[in-house]
């Protein structure tokens, strides 16, 4: 159960594998699905650690759009590194959620909820009027290099999409450990409860602001790929509220049982859009708000349960966090 | 003997309500103290203000002879002075092994260590130890939500008391609890106290059980301390016959009915 | 600030709080009465304006009497609210009452993107334009500045909407009722209310407003796909600022955000788009329960 080399491990490394050799096979627009659910996944991940904490936010796509800006603004300050582009994005949204997490930290239920869309729309309502920003236009995103070689045509996105799966692998076994270590587990303590954390020894609050930051890191990051596989960013596509549905919506469509389900359930978001899109463009958020509506009302743990069904054991492993 | 609590002048009033008037307790190591008292006499409102929940409106506190005033519950508790509560306070979805061990792995962490894995082999052992000493082990693995309440009340104690803390404060231990059990439960409870040299406070209102396990008994009514002295005195003091003892009379012969679902 | 600009920004942000009013004032009541922070509340918004405006086109088609446009708009508002309240209470909600608050928010959610389409599916793409009651009105000059009398009715409207929830919450068995329920589920069902049948009909006139806002908006606008999408975080950020399910409070979160909208239209319109979600934040900060709901003590 503490073995670094567990089940997750195994399953998040074949996941690599495999996607970094499908990688070369895919056509372009399976790889920038790909693209797309590693961004939005990351930021459901980050949704998933609030969640377990009993949080909700209906505004992630603030810090989503904040990274993504980030990047689109220092390449305009000549950084075109892709490493250092998204290092840049993550950052600039954990310094943000370290800020609004000093007040944050205070609220709970729907009003934390609320206060996370309350910053979101602001921000989108500043970036939809400032003009050096392109207002509602946006503005766009070069391919950025590696390490001083920017690829071209197709490589482009072959070597961001490389690139991409390794950060989020290495992201991902991070918040796996995250969860199965102490902090992580006060997770379940935050959200059972508050009292009894306190009277154990640690703050609450505390425990919930260094989720946060860790959440605002992760969507900032996700921004950042987005930024980088799309070519550009703008409020409506980025930091609008519907936006932050959609990452709440994989984190239901997911479970927050594991982190790879997470990855799985951005697949399978994206997946299902897309194809709603191009196959029943006039019923594709029918499709979509249909596929929620199954899993809230008949699989409320997520895709995750699924496989929970399939191998009925657990029990004897403890651990909250398997 | 070492000075473990000293408590001077505390006050506090809830708008008109005055839960605390004059309060003045020493509490030496190794000792047991039972605090009596009718319903809303200011027990818990005591415990809350010694443990930091409240803020008291005046008064002096020091806990290991430095003042812990205005600390918070957590600064608190990790000096050691920890606390149980009149309704259990555990995490309900979670197994019993697993509340001990994110006590116990908040209690042994700090910093950096926080990351390190929970479920760490020492860690569970001494988990199983810990839970050996409240008889809780047979329920390891049932959720906290699902346990019998006189199982629940021992994991709240396990957990207050992982940090081997110097002084716990039990808020009615025994409440809920049917009259055929209670004492089997203050048995496991004391036990494993002494094992672990605590300095005890516990709220009672059953006469019988201060009798058998106090070396003092602090008498509350009306938020005022009426009586400070050990058990057998005390139970003989007029206003402890007329202010506590006569109302808990009447109140087990009124609560008869309730404990018998419980 | 010379006076002509003064009385625009208090008749501009009098009709705009108006219109607030009347599109939040049946979320609260739902959130007041359900507990349910419901985002279809921007699907009964826009399928209002649908059909209103599709039913006033039908109307003045026929030629027949012109006022008749304004019993077309509540037609359609009573007609949805009733529809409504079957499928999205009876057909989906009464599951969910059990469930976690986020889980039925995100469930609503759900509901919405998926009634998006139904509009698109009944109405199509195209803009409707149900102009007619508007012109039927005319105009009025004040202080040398024209504005639209149907305009000006949306405050009438308004203020019999908040007058009717008044006394019918303060005066009749039904509010008496409600206040029972919103006070005490449990208890209020072993005093033997229907609390089923109360939900159902609260439902129903929460989306017969939603619905009448959307209706009695529609000759103002164009009718178009994602209509309903502002509405919804509109209509969030007037009931925070008010306190959630406060009726009161929805009117002076209205207010509160109509004026300083129509303020920073025409003082400052670069602040226009966000001017509202940061008075929403600062009063989630200073006061979460908003202005209106009492602030609760937590005891162990
Ligand atoms: N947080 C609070 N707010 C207001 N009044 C309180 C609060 N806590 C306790 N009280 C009041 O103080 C008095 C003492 O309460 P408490 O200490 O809980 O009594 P008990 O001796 O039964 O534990 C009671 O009158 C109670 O109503
Ligand atoms: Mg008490």
């Amino acid at each position: 159960m503490t073995r670094f080399m567990d089940k997750t491990f195994w399953g998040l490394t074949i996941g690599l594998v495999v996607i970094l050799v499908a990688n070369f096979l895919l056509e372009d627009w399976l790889r920038f699905i790909g693209l797309q659910s590693m961004a939005r996944g990351a930021v459901a991940l980050g949704l998933l650690i609030l969640w377990r904490a009993g949080l909700v936010s209906f505004g992630h796509a603030l810090f989503f759009g904040w990274g993504a800006y980030a990047v689109a603004l220092s390449q305009k300050i000549g950084i075109t590194d892709a490493l250092l582009g998204i290092i840049i994005g993550t950052i600039a949204s954990g310094l943000l959620a370290f800020a609004l997490g000093f007040l944050l930290r205070r609220y709970r239920a729907i009003f934390f909820a609320l206060l996370n869309l309350a910053f979101s729309m602001i921000l989108y309502g500043v970036l939809a009027k400032l003009e050096v920003l392109g207002s509602t236009d946006g503005i766009g995103v070069k391919q950025p290099s590696y390490f001083g070689i920017t690829p071209e045509g197709a490589n482009a996105h072959i070597t961001l999409f490389c690139f991409t799966a390794i950060i989020v692998y290495i992201v991902a076994l991070a918040v796996h450990r995250y969860l199965s270590s102490t902090l992580g587990a006060m997770t379940i303590a935050v959200r059972e409860n508050e009292i009894r954390l306190e009277y154990l020894g640690y703050s609450a609050e505390k425990a919930i602001h260094v989720k946060y930051v860790f959440s605002g890191l992760l969507a900032g990051f996700g921004g950042a790929v987005m930024a980088l596989a799309v070519g550009h960013v703008d409020p409506d596509s980025m930091v609008y509220w519907p936006n932050s549905g959609d990452f709440v919506f994989i984190t239901i469509l997911s479970g927050t049982g594991n982190v790879a389900a997470t990855f799985i359930g951005a697949l399978a978001f994206e997946l299902i859009r897309t194809f709603a899109f191009d196959y029943a463009p006039q019923i594709w958020q029918l499709l979509m708000g249909g596929t929620l509506l199954v899993i809230v009302m008949f699989l409320p743990n997520g895709l995750w349960s699924l496989t929970e069904h399939l191998g009925k054991r657990r029990k004897s492993a403890p651990s909250p966090a398997e | 003997m070492a000075r473990v609590l000293e408590v001077h002048d505390l006050e506090k009033s809830f708008g008109g309500v005055v839960a605390a008037r004059d309060i003045n307790v020493t509490i030496d190591e190794g000792e047991t103290i039972g605090i009596i008292g009718a319903n809303g006499a200011g027990k818990t409102t005591f415990v809350n203000m010694v443990t930091g929940y409240l803020r008291p409106s005046a008064g002096r506190i020091e806990f290991m002879g430095r003042s812990i005033l205005g600390m918070a519950p957590r600064r608190i508790t990790t000096l050691g002075l920890c606390r149980s509560f009149q309704v259990p306070q555990v995490f309900g979805s979670e197994t019993v092994f697993e509340n001990v061990m994110i006590a116990m792995g908040i209690a042994e962490s700090r910093g950096p260590a926080l990351l390190a894995p929970l479920f760490a082999p020492a860690r569970a052992a001494r988990a199983e130890t810990h839970m050996a000493r409240y008889q809780i082990a047979d329920y390891r693995d049932v959720a906290a939500d699902a346990l019998p309440q006189g199982v629940r009340k021992l994991l709240d104690i396990a957990m207050a008391t992982v940090r081997k803390p110097k002084l716990v404060m039990l808020d009615e231990p025994t409440s809920g609890i049917s009259v055929e059990e209670k004492f089997g439960l203050m048995d496991i409870i004391m036990a494993a106290l002494r094992e672990e040299e605590t300095t005890v406070l516990f709220i009672e209102h059953d006469m019988e059980i201060v009798e058998r396990y106090v070396s003092r008994v602090l008498a509350f009514y009306q938020g005022e301390i009426i009586c400070d002295a050990p058990p057998a005195e005390a139970l003989e003091d007029p206003r402890v016959k007329e202010f506590v003892v006569g109302q808990e009379l009447h109140r087990s012969t009124h609560g008869a009915e309730e404990t018998g679902n419980a | 600030m010379d006076l002509q600009l003064l009385i625009v920004i208090i008749v501009d942000g009098l009709i705009y709080s108006s219109y607030l009013f009347m599109v939040a004032v049946g979320l609260t009541v739902i959130f007041g009465v359900q507990k349910v922070l419901n985002v279809t509340h921007g699907s009964f918004f826009a399928f209002g304006a649908y059909l209103a405006a599709t039913l006033i086109g039908v109307w003045y088609n026929a030629e027949l009497p012109a006022f008749g446009g304004f019993l077309m708009i509540f037609l359609a508002a009573a007609f949805l609210g009733v529809v409504f309240g079957l499928v999205i209470e009876r057909g989906l909600l009464r599951y969910l009452y059990h469930r976690d608050e986020h889980i039925v928010v995100l469930a609503t959610f759900a509901a919405f993107l998926a009634l998006e389409d139904v509009i698109i599916l009944i109405w199509a793409t195209d803009p409707y334009f149900a102009y007619q009651p508007m012109e039927l009105l005319g105009w009025t000059d004040i202080a040398g500045l024209t504005f639209d009398n149907y305009n000006l009715s949306m405050v009438g409207v308004s203020m019999t909407i908040a007058l009717i929830m008044w006394f019918t919450l303060t005066r009749t068995r039904f509010g008496k009722i409600l206040l029972a329920v919103i006070f005490d589920r449990e208890m209020s069902q072993s005093m033997g209310i229907n609390v089923n049948k109360v939900f159902l009909v609260t439902f129903m006139i929460g989306a017969f407003l939603g619905a009448l806002g959307g209706a009695y908006v529609a000759p103002t606008i164009s009718v178009q796909p994602g209509i309903g999408v502002e509405v919804v975080v509109l209509a969030f950020a007037v009931v925070v600022i008010g306190g959630m399910g406060s009726i009161p409070g929805a009117l002076i979160g209205a207010l509160v955000v109509g004026i300083s909208r129509a303020a920073s239209v025409h003082l400052l319109p670069e602040v226009e788009l966000f001017v509202i979600y940061a008075i929403m934040a600062v009063v989630l900060v200073l006061r979460p329960e908003g202005l209106f709901a009492p602030p609760q003590a937590r005891k162990i």
